[in-house]
């Protein structure tokens, strides 16, 4: 057992199970405001960081991790719904380039704020378990207590997120919002409301994304884009409107690039996600669960 | 009773609606009848409040609707059953049953079991989805979604739009029926005069926007002029 954990294709796998699972979450997070608001969130790691910043920073000052944590998600719900409120709300109906737009603008101003707010010396956040990789029969195995820690915490996210859109009033409240926003509130639904808290939501994902990304590293406001730029390709290959689908290709691209780094170069795991995505692209242009739907013009 | 006083609608320069004064006593089926493009869907979009009128007044018993924001006014007792049914395809039958029951003060457990009374197909397939429904089936989710939260006015629009002669018989006596049960103000807009007559017992016609004909059901079924002329009704 031992031999074949520490086997150098299960090695691999397991990294990139580890770095896809929080490609899979930021891909979740768009999904989320994509099938709520029919918005691309250029910003999204932006958002997650400058929640993360709030919460994380405390670290420094002595306060527990898990405090910080909860601050961070805290923070990543109360930005969702005021970028909601004073960004979007403006712009529905309006024609879709518009709030890509703002959102991109949105996001130069949040990686220009938090150094000029925090200053420029980004501390290490320490990681709240053990980095130290397991050892089995004198064979080391990749994975440490701190990244089980990571994929677990991704992993309950994207569990609840699914409990709640599949088994609670509010979450079919929201998802009848997305697909029908019309009859939905001939039904009395406030869509309104469950548009906010679409982004709410999401915004809280992206948070505790960028938490489980930034902690056991220098906590900088740029450590999102490289993921995002996956997560993005992800929840397209998955079809942008599927949940299932964006977490699919996320694991896809994580265990991609890893296998890229290990048996390529370095450089160009970047190329894990176009990989990816040209492959779907030939493959199922229309999304992996996406189901071939022929558009009504 | 709902009561309908000088209403206008317009879209950019074109008048949807010209002066339409009208009222639907409780607990009695009004039939809305008019050709294509007559202003009838508009009538009913407007008294849900998915509509802004340019003038005019909608009461609900005492209640003003002209301002009211829709989900209010679906909260405040008004079903509506959408043009095409606005069944979500996506959903399962209890599912978009449940969605129309959270609004409303009543449970879900309680909705559930009275609207599976009425309509024991829907309870039966309860779990399938809603896209695996026939047209007739997803006429009968559609109006059980609108009453399961026990409102007290019911907009239908077309019920028997894209259904069998057969069917929609049945439609009509359905609708006819729980409109006597639950005592409810229903206002219905049909294309099928034949079928909307036969269980109305008020009719109000329209024609470009305007009323030009209304009184008891039986009073507009007799007039020759508007069956010919008006609701494709040859003698």
């Amino acid at each position: 057992m031992g031999s074949f954990l520490s086997s150098r294709i299960i090695t691999v796998l397991l990294g990139g199970i580890s770095s896809g699972v929080v490609i899979a979450l930021v891909a979740l997070s768009l999904v989320i405001i994509w099938k709520s608001t029919h918005v691309l969130n250029f910003a999204q790691g932006a958002m997650g960081m400058l929640a993360a910043f709030v919460g994380m920073n405390l670290v420094f000052k002595g306060v527990n991790y898990w405090l910080c944590l909860v601050i961070s998600l805290a923070m990543g719900l109360v930005v969702g719904g005021i970028t909601e409120r004073v960004l979007i709300r403006p712009l529905y109906g309006k024609p879709e380039i518009n709030p890509i737009v703002v959102m991109v603008g949105f996001l130069g101003v949040i990686e220009a704020a938090i150094p000029s707010i925090w200053k420029s010396n980004f501390n290490a956040v320490p990681a709240p378990f053990s980095q130290i990789y397991y050892q089995s029969h004198g064979h080391t195995i990749l994975v440490s207590p701190f990244v089980i820690y990571q994929v677990a915490l991704a992993l309950g996210v994207m569990g609840a997120v699914a409990l709640l859109f599949q088994y609670t009033d509010l979450g079919l409240q929201m998802r009848a919002a997305a697909l029908a926003p019309e009859v939905s509130r001939l039904l009395g639904v406030r869509v309104n409301r469950l548009l906010t808290l679409g982004w709410i939501l999401s915004s809280g994902v992206g948070a505790l994304a960028a938490v489980i990304v930034s902690s056991g590293q220098s906590l900088a406001p740029t450590n999102m884009d490289g993921i995002f730029v996956s997560a993005f390709i992800a929840a397209a290959v998955g079809g942008l409107e599927s949940p299932l689908g964006a977490i699919t290709g996320g694991l896809l691209i994580g265990i991609t690039e890893s296998f890229i780094l290990n048996y390529w170069s370095t450089n160009m795991a970047p190329l894990a996600g176009v990989i990816v995505l040209v492959i779907s692209l030939a493959i199922r242009p229309q999304g992996i669960f996406t189901r071939n739907v022929t558009r009504r013009v | 009773m709902i009561h309908v006083e000088e209403l206008s609608v317009s879209y950019g320069a074109v008048k949807a609606l010209r002066n339409v004064t009208f009222s639907a006593p409780t607990g009695r089926i009004t039939a809305v009848l008019g050709s294509n493009g007559a202003g009838k869907t508009t009538l009913l979009r407007t008294i849900s409040g998915l509509v802004k009128p340019s003038s005019g007044t909608i009461h609900c018993d005492k209640t003003a609707l002209v301002g009211m924001a829709t989900e209010d006014i679906a909260r405040f007792g008004l079903g509506h059953v959408p043009e095409g049914r606005g069944v979500i395809a996506e959903f399962t039958i209890e599912e978009n049953l449940r969605l129309g029951v959270l609004a409303s003060q009543v449970s879900a457990a309680e909705g559930l079991e009275r609207q599976f009374e009425l309509f024991p197909v829907l309870g039966e397939r309860r779990k399938q989805y809603a896209s695996t429904l026939s047209g007739g089936e997803r006429q009968m989710l559609a109006m059980a979604r609108a009453l399961i939260g026990r409102p007290s006015f019911l907009l239908l629009d077309e019920p028997s739009l894209g259904l069998a002669p057969l069917v929609t018989a049945e439609m009509m006596r359905t609708i006819s029926s729980l409109c006597l049960s639950e005592n409810l103000t229903v206002i219905l807009v049909e294309q099928n005069a034949k079928s909307a007559l036969r269980i109305a017992h008020d009719a109000v016609v329209l024609h470009l926007g305007s009323v030009i004909a209304s009184g008891t059901a039986e009073s507009v079924a007799s007039d020759s002029d508007l069956r010919r002329y008006y609701l494709g009704l040859v003698q």
